[in-house]
């Protein structure tokens, strides 16, 4: 009954990418994930079949214990099933052994985390630099160049030299994504890239996420607030280790144009305290 | 990972955390400075020795009596003294190798004289003891040949004789009474210190030996007999020419042991470097516990570093490190860290080592093999220390390092 439910969700979500018509990026088939703690087993993904093609904007989305979390680890390549397989630019991404993961974390995804996870005591280019440093693939990068690029792209071109310290929440998180960017993955995944920030900053986010996503990357972000989900293109709800619900987002918001209210607002109350 | 960026990312982590990186080095600093240091004063202490027994005279060859071996009885070196007046004639004459032979009767007399009198050790030597012993004098001169034939009344005092008698004035020409016969004065030795075995040098009287055999010993025997050659090449075959020399002066038939003994300068370096060299090994050994512990140190600083670092580790290893990374990362950090800790090492242990000497007056001596060691020493201790901690960082699963809080 779940699992018809869940291949149905499923069909529903490729049908509503259709449009966008890239190519498959994910494909995961009867993904487990079963954690034995003690005696008691913890099936934290039980069955997850999605897949995910170029050039989408995902939100996974679910209450704590759901296995949002999980499902990301094993998507980022941090984790791999129990069982059930993955795939990833249609590499079997469960056969891989613990380098050849480390590979594909490098060249393939870029991860944004809620906490930002920048080198402390380090300027934001050497923060974006540092996945071309473990580049084993011997493309030819200038990573200077590239981290200098990347920072432009999420536009911190004049805050290169600074510090985590000396960033706003706002601006950590750009250097974040700018790392995650600057080995031009396939997949952006995003662990509550919202979650530590105000809400207008996190507005302000999601529009480099759309604008990065009208260039076509594809990005998945797990999250659990509403509005968030809406600035994406379709929604995965997670229950218990499965998917109940995958859907296109209805009435999709653009983050560019709410933050220009937000501003507006802004003018309107200060005129109205001036009066 | 290249070597290039390995060192920036590793130098980078390094700076970040400057006084970490301090204590870290603390230890390595300390016991590489402490290693040089003991071995400086350890190497100067025998350098200073060395010296010493060279201030006995250059190429010096002792003869002394050797045994009795009466019906099998052995009476021990010494036991039975053969070495007489005429023995060191016999050798002055017949001599090819040696540079010069002087007996040594020493006797030991209160003296008299200038502003009191003080008990000393009176030697009645040859000519060419000042020689053999390489000893000038600082005022007046040594006696000379004629004085030695006429058994002249005159003495060459040392220099502490000199202070004790003639503190503020020229002693030179000076009477002085030994056993109440009267002696002039006609030289002041030049001071040398005390010797190897710790006696004041300075504290002597040297005369002719045929006066002090005369006038105040009276006995004909001679208790030792000092030579020496124009270089140390020609010791060994000159040992052998003694030998023969004396053989035939005691008149020994060819199964009979020799009842003297010869020998050179380069047995007594021997004994005496021996005792320096464990004293070195002891310094150092007692410094490289103390490195021992500074790499201790290190390991522990890495160790909690691993741990407070593991949200660090775990971005790495999220953006593609690999584990080998994360552990070369953590091992050049600790070699790093080792290797400036053993040059500011080196460097403290110079420049106490310079203090010390200022401070006391030691001699010390650095050597480039002291050197070396320590550095390398210091940067194994960093491979070896930092191995622990580096595997550890590596082996972290990414999803628990990343949760870490």
């Amino acid at each position: 009954m779940t699992t018809l439910r869940a291949s149905r969700a499923a069909d529903r979500g490729i049908a509503s990418v259709s449009t966008d018509a890239g190519d498959v990026v994910i494909r995961t088939t009867g993904l487990t994930r079963v954690y034995a703690t003690g005696r008691t087993e913890v099936r934290a993904l039980d069955g997850v079949d999605v897949s995910v093609r170029e050039g989408e904007f995902v939100a996974v989305m679910g209450a704590s214990g759901s296995g949002k979390s999980t499902l990301m680890n094993i998507l980022g390549c941090l984790d791999k099933p129990t069982a059930g397989s993955y795939e990833l630019d249609g590499i079997r991404v469960e056969e891989l052994d613990k380098n050849a993961l480390a590979e594909i974390r490098n060249q393939r995804i870029g991860f944004v985390f809620q906490s930002f996870n920048l080198l402390a005591r380090t300027a934001a280019i050497d923060n974006v630099e540092l996945p071309l440093l473990y580049d084993r693939s011997g493309r030819k990068i200038d990573s200077r160049k590239a981290a200098a690029e990347a920072l432009e792209r999420v536009g911190l071109a004049d805050r290169m030299d600074h510090e985590p310290s000396e960033m706003s929440g706002g601006e950590q998180q750009r250097v974040a994504i700018a790392r995650a960017l600057v080995g031009q993955p396939s997949l952006i995944l995003a662990d509550e890239p919202t979650g530590n920030l105000d809400s207008r900053t996190s507005v302000d986010v999601m529009t480099l996420f759309q604008d990065l996503n009208d260039q076509g990357i594809t990005v998945i972000i797990v999250t659990h607030e509403p509005e968030i989900a809406r600035y994406c293109k379709r929604i995965i709800r997670m229950r218990d280790g499965r998917v109940i619900v995958d859907e296109p987002v209805r009435d999709r918001r653009c983050a560019r144009d709410d933050l220009e209210r937000l501003a507006y607002l802004d003018e309107q109350n200060v005129a109205e305290v001036a009066v | 990972m290249k070597a290039s960026v390995l060192t920036k990312v590793a130098t980078q982590s390094i700076l970040k955390n400057k006084m970490r990186t301090l204590l870290t080095m603390l230890g390595i600093i300390i016991g590489v400075g402490a290693v040089i240091l003991m071995v400086a004063i350890g190497q100067g202490a025998q350098g200073q020795i060395q010296r010493q027994i060279e201030g006995l005279g250059t190429n010096l060859i002792v003869i002394a009596p050797g045994t009795s071996n009466t019906g099998g009885v052995s009476g021990g070196a010494g036991s039975f003294n053969r070495l007489t007046v005429d023995d060191v004639e016999k050798l002055e004459r017949e001599t090819v190798l040696l540079a010069g032979v002087s007996p040594v009767i020493a006797t030991g007399s209160q003296v008299i004289g200038g502003q009191g009198n003080w008990r000393t050790r009176i030697n009645g030597v040859s000519v060419d003891y000042a020689t053999i012993r390489d000893w000038g004098t600082t005022s007046g001169s040594f006696f000379d040949d004629a004085d030695q034939r006429s058994m002249a009344r005159v003495a060459v005092i040392g220099q502490t004789v000199k202070e004790a008698l003639f503190p503020d004035s020229d002693p030179v020409g000076e009477q002085i009474q030994l056993r109440n016969v009267p002696f002039r004065v006609i030289g002041v030795l030049e001071p040398k210190g005390q010797s190897a075995e710790g006696t004041d040098q300075d504290d002597v009287i040297l005369a002719p030996y045929t006066t002090v055999r005369t006038r105040l010993s009276g006995r004909s025997f001679v208790p030792q007999i000092l030579a020496s050659t124009f270089s140390p090449e020609e010791i060994p075959s000159a040992q052998e020419e003694i030998a023969l020399i004396m053989r035939e002066a005691h008149d020994l038939a060819e199964w009979e042991a020799d009842d003297f003994t010869v020998r050179n300068q380069a047995d007594l370096t021997d004994a005496a470097q021996g005792t320096t060299e464990v004293m070195t090994v002891l310094l150092s050994a007692v410094a490289g516990i103390s490195l021992l512990v500074g790499g201790i140190g290190i390991m522990n600083i890495m160790l909690v570093s691993v741990t407070e670092r593991t949200r660090e580790i775990g971005v790495r290893l999220s953006i593609g490190a690999r584990g080998s990374d994360v552990l070369t990362q953590f091992l050049v950090e600790a070699i790093v860290m080792s290797a400036i800790g053993g040059a500011l090492g080196v460097g403290l242990g110079f420049a106490s080592a310079q203090v010390l000497a200022n401070a006391t007056g030691w001699s010390t001596a650095i050597s480039p093999t002291t050197v070396g060691v320590a550095l390398a020493f210091s940067a194994a201790i960093g491979i070896f220390f930092g191995f622990y901690p580096a595997r550890q960082a590596s082996s972290l699963d990414p999803i628990e390092a990343l949760r870490y809080e």
